[in-house]
């Protein structure tokens, strides 16, 4: 897990280096090597990696739109990840969905940038894995803000009656863009939700990956046993802005010196030199991980950029030919029609 | 009178909406991030101070709870205009948009009606892919019963605000963030335009020939109108002399105007960020067909081809309309 953490914070303050080229001094969405809008996750890391530790490949993951460290820790290709949001040929899409639209079927990872929209989904997974008798489960991630949606809440009531394997995963990070939580919503925790579809509910309090691991291990298991679903909601912090270029003038500072502050990387570390890991191995597993992002990076930097012409392909994967081109298979004189 | 104050149009659009708000106390704004923030387009900027958080009300990320809350608090008489960040989003709440909004005036043989303006932003141009980038002004002028302006300048945007705020039908406005004048998404000149202070209305359903000429009608709105200018001043050159309509509205549509270019020219191009088919291309060209169709020499349409929005920036050009695919088009029917 805290090789997860540390690739993931690491592989994302690289892409702000890199997407931060060509938009200095002054910031140009559509400048630099990197296009389109940049969310990152930075200070979320635990609760992707405390609930995808206990996930396997055909396990199936729904990511909004701030997905790199759900990704990594769901095991998403990332070389074709990155090269994916540098938009490049060879990239999970080819170029064509970017960074908040990332799918990686062999691990099972799709994503979407419509709020809450990956819950509807997640639920089909899990309906999948019950009507063909699988053990595989389903996690919808999602934030705070999204709890208010239809799409998440008609979920939970599908998933409920229909007692699917499936985890919903809040990362609590207190703010929707620029809407604090207490300003949209009455409820305390979104795990609180669960209540109103007789479903299970937990709320970790605190971004700690190991806290997180274990409940997840609860919630997982349970949809793993065939005993339903669980909304799992997590405290995390945001120590970035909503995404690459938000000014933040909405946020105190104290808000942001306090995100700053609680580092669920750090408790992690904390945890491990409690349970006997030596700094020195520490600092290798961080030298891996940075060697493997910046390999990445290299690797997704040297691919090939799509052909123009690639913009017309893959809108269907069994493309249309000419209504005009295809003769009917059947004879009318053979099926008694004309000329009888 | 000359007016020397130049406004960004997210400026322009912001004056209108509070002179209305000072004006009736019917009117307020809703949506996401439009309060703190002030709109993530600049929807909003300043508006807040002004008028607090009553009436200027960040909502939960629940656009059917608030677009539909919008259509109820219309019915009830208030002027209430709600946002949605991108115009990609509507689909969370199509049925308040289309079976509510649009539709219980007719429903009531005319007992209700819904005075409410829908704000949205439309458009590409900076590679953020097929959720983010689409303009579906074909969409909301398709489905009946709702008004839809597209402003492509500064001033224009600003009496199109104010007549919409004070029309009695719902109003779609869709905004292209490529002409809001954002720091971090710069507009070509255009846009931005001299705004007398003081309030005015622009009518809908009249558009605007933003440039004359005799040889081809060109046919656009939103951020196109930029790129057909820019292709009408490279064809100038070559002695091609383009006439440039801006809709302005799509709902009602200003038919004569664009009809009477053609008689003129006798060449018709249409432009738009809308996919090609089933959209506003085929409309403005069938219309001119079946009135026109002595003086119809040659058609081209520009549109966005059949696809999602492509991601990486080489693909999303390469389905752009640009000035260069203008040209060539008015070439073609020379
Ligand atoms: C249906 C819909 N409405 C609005 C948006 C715009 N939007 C993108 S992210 C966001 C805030 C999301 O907040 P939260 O769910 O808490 O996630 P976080 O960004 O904090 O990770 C909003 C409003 C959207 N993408 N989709």
């Amino acid at each position: 897990m805290y090789a997860d953490m540390v690739t993931a914070r690491y592989y994302e303050e690289r892409l702000q280096e890199e997407y931060l080229e060509g938009k200095q001094p002054k910031f140009d969405i559509s400048a630099g090597p990197i296009p389109g809008e940049l969310h990152l996750a930075a200070g979320q890391e635990a609760a992707a990696v405390g609930v995808c530790h206990h996930l396997r490949d055909d396990d199936v993951v729904t990511a909004p739109h701030r997905p790199h460290h759900v990704a990594i820790a769901k095991g998403v290709d990332l070389n074709r990840m990155t090269a994916e949001i540098f938009g490049r040929e060879t990239g999970l899409g080819r170029g064509k969905g970017g960074h908040m639209h990332l799918f990686d079927p062999d691990v099972n990872f799709a994503c979407s940038g419509i709020i809450a929209q990956g819950c509807p989904p997640a639920a089909g997974a899990g309906l999948a894995a019950k009507k063909r008798n699988t053990d595989s489960v389903a996690v919808a991630y999602l934030g705070e803000g999204a709890v208010d949606q239809g799409g998440f809440l008609e979920s939970l009531n599908f998933a409920a009656v229909h007692d699917l394997p499936v985890v919903f995963v809040v990362e609590d990070n207190d703010w929707a863009i620029s809407m604090p939580q207490e300003r949209v919503t009455d409820v305390e925790f979104a795990s609180k939700r669960a209540d109103g579809f007789e479903m299970a509910g937990v709320h970790v309090d605190r971004d700690d990956a190991v806290a997180v691991y274990e409940a997840a291990a609860e919630a997982v298991g349970r949809a793993r046993d065939g005993n339903g679903p669980t909304v799992l909601s997590v405290q995390v912090h945001r120590r970035m802005g909503h995404f690459m270029g938000d000014p933040q003038s909405y946020r105190s500072d104290e808000d942001q010196e306090a995100a700053m502050d609680r580092d669920s990387i750090e408790r992690m570390a904390a945890h491990l030199r409690d349970h006997g890991v030596d700094d020195e191995a520490m600092a290798e597993i961080r030298e891996d991980a940075h060697a493997r992002v910046d390999d990445a990076i290299a690797w997704a930097k040297d691919q090939p950029k799509p052909d123009a012409e690639s913009a017309y392909e893959d809108v269907f994967t069994n493309p249309p030919s000419g209504v005009t081109d295809t003769e009917p298979e059947f004879d009318l004189a053979e099926t008694g029609g004309e000329g009888e | 009178m000359t007016v020397d104050r130049e406004l960004t149009m997210s400026r322009a659009v912001v004056e209108a909406i509070g002179t209305e708000m000072r004006e009736n106390d019917e009117v307020f704004y809703m949506g996401e991030d439009v309060a703190d923030y002030g709109g993530i387009f600049d929807s909003t900027q300043g508006l807040l101070e002004e008028f607090g958080y009553d009436r200027i009300m960040d909502v939960p990320i629940s656009e059917t709870a608030y677009l539909g809350a919008a259509v109820g608090a219309a019915q009830q008489g208030m002027r209430p205009i709600a946002e949605l960040m991108f115009v990609d989003f509507f689909g969370v709440a199509m049925d308040q948009i289309y079976n509510q909004m649009a539709k219980n005036t007719y429903m009531s043989g005319g007992s209700v009606s819904v005075p409410m303006v829908l704000t949205t932003a439309v458009g590409g141009t900076y590679s953020d892919a097929a959720q983010h980038s689409q303009t579906l002004y074909g969409t909301f002028a398709h489905l009946p019963g709702m008004k839809v302006v597209v402003p492509s300048t500064a001033y224009d945007a600003k009496g199109l605000m104010h007549n919409a705020i004070r029309d009695d039908d719902p109003v779609v406005y869709m905004y292209h963030k490529r002409l809001m004048g954002l720091g971090w998404l710069p507009s070509p000149t255009g846009p931005k335009t001299p705004v007398p202070e003081a309030e005015y209305t622009i009518p809908f359903g009249r558009a605007d020939v933003k440039r004359e000429g005799a040889d081809a009608t060109v046919v656009t709105l939103g951020l196109h109108v930029h790129r057909a200018l820019d292709a009408a001043a490279t064809l100038a050159e070559e002695g091609i002399d383009c006439e440039v309509i801006d809709l302005r509205t799509l709902v009602p549509l200003d038919r004569e105007t664009v009809i009477e270019s053609v008689e003129k020219t006798g060449r018709l191009v249409v432009v738009d960020e809308d996919y090609r088919s089933f959209g506003l291309t085929g409309e403005i060209v069938s219309s001119v067909a079946e009135e026109a169709l002595d003086a119809l020499e040659a058609v081209e349409r520009v549109a966005m081809p059949d696809v999602p929005i492509p991601y990486a920036r080489e693909l999303e050009t390469e389905v752009m309309p640009a000035a260069a695919d203008i040209e060539a088009a008015v070439r073609n029917v020379q």
